[in-house]
């Protein structure tokens, strides 16, 4: 390979990758950031500059090595940059969840007792403030858009370039402190402290050195054939060991571009304009993208919806077959390349996949049909199975072995094992240092041998050696009569609609499984305006009998497929509930990532639980919510509850093991 | 609060606020026998925010097309920069720097965000028509520079993502904020907002009472506004000046027009004679 990574002896921390991209492909691009309308660039070597600056205003500023800075904001190249000048001078980046509510930053910061923070905007900056009496260790605030903070107390509040301009000024002074600093860095120092959401309990923070992340991105990336000539968008949250891997551990190792989208919400028109060539996102993405497209298909001329129903067809046929190189007949490719021209082109143009090499979704199970859609269209879309404490790579799918059901075989250098009980447990050069300031965690989760465990029940396919997940560990249980109880398996199922947005199932321990329902505003919205359904609100919404009746028909469909499968027939749902809300991280009912926090729920809508169990036809229940701000309010509802038809399995008696 | 024309004074939240920049002198506005306006007086200062509020049919929208030079009143004088001003056309009022959104949003429906904002860099345009048909030299010159200022509004009031939807497509809360980069693109000297919130949630309202705090910080615009709300106006303006049946009732700080029980009857409704 012409570009293959050279230096990397001596590369054991990303300062040194930095200096190696700058050196050795200087002028090409690094960073782009949609701004004023246009996509500003900036080459290897002036990232190298502007990093540099910024380390030596920290280092004027007083980070001493060692000190925790928090970095808070939307995916911007100045936040990319200031965790590699954070770790340039000696210290810790740890970047927060831009969305997070201030306690929930107090909590973070506290824990880590950071010094510093490097924040994004006026409203970062406005929640640090509003925690700050709790935070005595919090001394300097970073901010980078000047806008709406002229009038606060610069006293210990500082504009982002304004500490780079101190830095350049500074040069000569701080110059051989930095390169001391830098130089002492190696493969055991950290490199990133990571704090996971957590589906129970208070975040921790995962330590991770600079051996997790550059060896992790290597083997990632050498897996995949990943080049300096990769471009990526960069829009999931900076928090999130994935982007962390992708836009800084990766980028760097490659040294590849990434691009920062104008603003949340052009995040689509920017991937459009950008067309990257490797991409990553959670399944919510491409579920969006794919209702959006079936959305305004329906709204196409006649012509154009024969053709792209008659050429999709065809696409789910032998679309997947050409992608991972099987044998296909020469009319079916002829064909496929002539809706190559005129459907999945020009269809991959505008979702902005037309240059993708390798696709990634994780996070959650995707739907297959969403899979196989643009698997069809000749994306190359895989499946990977991680989490932070492995610096992401458990299980990832090679190409030409792709499918919907598994997530791969194990990572370059990733060891898997499953013990007795089903939990999958794995060991790599990926795996966490520890959780900062809690070592009864960390021993109860990596062992003396390096093992950690997932908390994931999942076992490996004897023929393929594909990884299989079948739920959260502590999650799957037993039904009152002993089958087993996954509810996972059951929400994945009903997930895969796109009407629904999110799906609770409980029954463990119980006779029967029942089900909260989350309705997906923006499709079910779609449906009622072709319908002339009018509605005021999405709680009006929910309440609708043809709603209802949509979604009992599904509750039906996924009880029929749940039913076929001997181990899980027990976990078909009886009766739901739409909710009247939507599950929200705000109210501490989902993640930040969006994963259910299954007490947390059964707790708080335990009167709804009880009637769907106890028979009762409606149920009036009034609950808090939270706003963005932080203000508390609340809904009442009078919830119908519903009964779903299931098909009745003979009990089989496994015999006793 | 008495003041000489050329002295200023210090906000409650510390801003320092200039000296004169428009006065009107016992202003009297007639529409045949209906008298809109009754002899009222007041001034508006560099880089304050002045608020003009008062019940339905005050006569507060009359007052600020007098401001805008719209309405030239019957009797009275507007003094701008010191001197008095002659009766003037739109495009000369916008010249000297004022622009204003409308209560009525006024845009160009079909056209896009983009193009609706540029409209207001129209007095900054100097080539020819002919010139722009061809777009050389000097034509693309100055599209270029006037859409970078443009862009930086765009940016400000965070609208990148509508920027090439048409406006016919947008919901109310965010044409009237398409309404104000539009005013902004002129880069006024003195904004006039004619009831900015009016007609949005309280989530709309909160987003402008923002940017428009917002562009009075960050550009040091000077900022009238015609407001219904009470409680955004209070918050939000500098000043306040009350009307009712087209007389000054009050004028003063928030706080000291909150306690003006002429203001208060006005509000709570007590029998006129």
């Amino acid at each position: 390979m012409a570009q293959t990574q050279s230096g990397a002896a001596g590369t054991k921390s990303l300062p040194a990758l930095l200096q190696r991209n700058a050196t050795q492909f200087g002028d090409a691009p690094a960073y782009r950031e949609k701004e004023f309308g246009i996509w500003q660039c900036w080459t290897w070597a002036e990232t190298e500059k502007e990093i540099e600056s910024l380390a030596l205003g920290l280092i004027n500023l007083g980070v001493n090595e060692g000190d925790f800075v928090a970095i808070i904001g939307r995916n911007r190249p100045y936040l990319y940059w200031s965790m590699v000048a954070v770790q340039s001078v000696g210290g810790v980046p740890v970047p927060i969840y831009h969305d997070s509510a201030a306690e929930e930053m107090a909590y973070v910061l506290e824990h880590c007792g950071a010094r510093y923070v490097i924040a994004g905007d006026q409203e970062q900056v406005d929640k640090v403030i509003e925690v700050q009496d709790r935070l005595h260790q919090l001394e300097h605030v970073i901010y980078l858009d000047p806008r709406g903070l002229r009038k606060y107390d610069h006293h210990s509040l500082h504009q982002y370039s304004h500490v780079q301009e101190q830095g350049r000024a500074a040069h000569d002074e701080w110059i051989t402190d930095l390169k001391a600093r830098r130089d002492k860095l190696d493969y055991d120092s950290t490199c990133v402290m990571l704090y996971t959401s957590g589906t129970t309990g208070k975040p921790k923070g995962v330590v991770l050195s600079n051996r997790n992340v550059i060896e992790s991105a290597k083997n990632s990336a050498e897996f995949d054939k990943l080049t300096r000539g990769e471009n990526i968008l960069s829009y999931l949250p900076m928090a999130w060991v994935g982007d962390f891997i992708f836009s800084v551990g990766q980028a760097y190792w490659c040294g590849f571009c990434v691009n920062c989208p104008e603003s949340q919400d052009t995040m689509i028109t920017d991937l459009r304009e950008i067309g990257p060539s490797y991409f990553f996102a959670p399944p919510r993405v491409f579920e969006t993208q794919l209702t959006n497209v079936m959305i305004r298909m329906e709204d196409a001329t006649a012509l154009k919806k024969r053709m792209f129903h008659y050429f999709m067809d065809h696409a789910k046929r032998v679309g997947p077959r050409i992608l991972d190189g099987k044998p296909v007949s020469g009319m079916d490719r002829l064909k496929y390349g002539l809706g190559n021209l005129l459907v999945y082109g020009p269809l991959k143009d505008t979702l902005g996949y037309g240059r993708i090499r390798v696709g990634y979704t994780a996070g959650e199970a995707i739907g297959p049909e969403i899979f196989d859609f643009y698997r069809s269209l000749g994306i190359n879309l895989k499946q990977l199975y991680g989490q932070t404490e492995a610096t992401v790579f458990i299980t990832v799918q090679p190409d030409g072995e792709v499918r919907a059901d598994t997530v791969g075989v194990p990572a370059p250098d990733v060891e898997i094992r499953i013990s007795d009980n089903g939990e999958i447990f794995y060991r790599s050069p990926g795996t966490f240092v520890e959780y900062y300031k809690n070592p009864e965690s960390t021993a109860k989760t990596k062992d003396a041998e390096g093992w950690v465990a997932t908390g994931d029940a999942g076992f490996i396919e004897e023929d393929s050696g594909h990884l299989r997940i079948i739920d959260r560990a502590k999650d799957v249980g037993k039904m009152a009569d002993g089958s087993m109880y996954a509810p996972k398996y059951v929400e994945n199922k009903l997930k895969f609609y796109p009407d629904i947005l999110e799906a609770v199932v409980f029954g463990n321990n119980r006779d029967r499984c029942v089900a909260f329902i989350n309705i997906d505003l923006s499709a079910v919205g779609n449906w009622a305006e072709r319908n002339n359904i009018a509605y005021a609100s999405y709680q009006e919404l929910t309440a609708h009998a043809r709603v209802l009746d949509t979604i009992r028909a599904h509750v039906e469909e996924v009880n029929k497929s749940v039913a076929a499968d001997e181990m899980l027939s027990g976990c078909q749902v009886h009766r739901f509930v739409v909710l009247h809300k939507e599950l929200d991280a705000d109210d501490g009912e989902i993640t930040r990532t969006r994963k259910v926090r299954r007490g947390f729920v059964e707790e708080k809508y335990a009167d709804i639980i009880a009637a769907l169990y106890d028979g009762s036809e409606t149920i009036s229940t009034t609950t808090e919510v939270t706003y963005e701000d932080g203000r508390k309010g609340s809904i009442s509802a009078t919830l119908k509850i519903i009964d779903a038809p299931v098909v009745p399995v003979a009990t089989q008696k496994v015999a006793a093991e | 609060m008495m003041l000489d024309a050329s002295e200023g004074y210090v906000t409650a939240d510390g801003r320092q606020i200039g000296g004169v920049v428009m006065e009107m002198k016992n202003i009297t506005l007639r529409f045949g026998g209906v008298v809109a306006i009754k002899d009222i007086s007041f001034d508006i200062r560099e880089g304050e925010i002045r608020a003009i509020i008062g019940p339905n049919g005050a006569g507060k929208s009359s007052m600020l097309n007098v401001i805008s030079g719209f309405y030239v009143p019957q009797e009275g004088e507007v003094w701008y920069r010191g001197a008095p001003r002659p009766p003037m056309k739109p495009y000369e009022v916008a010249n000297q720097g004022i622009a204003r959104t409308f209560q009525n949003i006024a845009l160009f429906e079909g056209m896009s965000v983009l193009d609706n904002v540029m409209t207001g860099r129209l007095n900054y345009m100097k080539t020819g028509l002919f010139a722009q048909a061809l777009w050389m030299g000097r034509a693309e010159r100055e599209e270029t520079e006037n859409r970078a200022v443009v862009e930086r509004v765009i940016d400000f009031l965070e609208i990148q993502h509508i920027r090439k939807t048409p406006v016919a497509r947008l919901p109310y809360g965010l044409k009237k904020r398409v309404e104000l980069a539009r005013a902004l693109a002129a880069e006024p000297k003195l904004l006039l907002l004619d009831e900015p919130m009016a007609g949005m949630n309280v989530e709309e309202k909160e987003d402008m009472s923002r940017f428009i705090l917002d562009v009075n910080d960050e550009f040091g615009t000077t900022i009238a506004l015609i407001e219904h709300d009470m409680g955004v106006v209070m918050d939000l303006s500098d000043r306040v000046v009350v009307m009712d049946y087209g007389k000054k009732i009050g004028d003063g700080t928030p706080d000291e027009v909150r306690n003006n029980q002429e203001v208060i009857d006005a509000y709570l409704g007590v029998a006129h004679d």
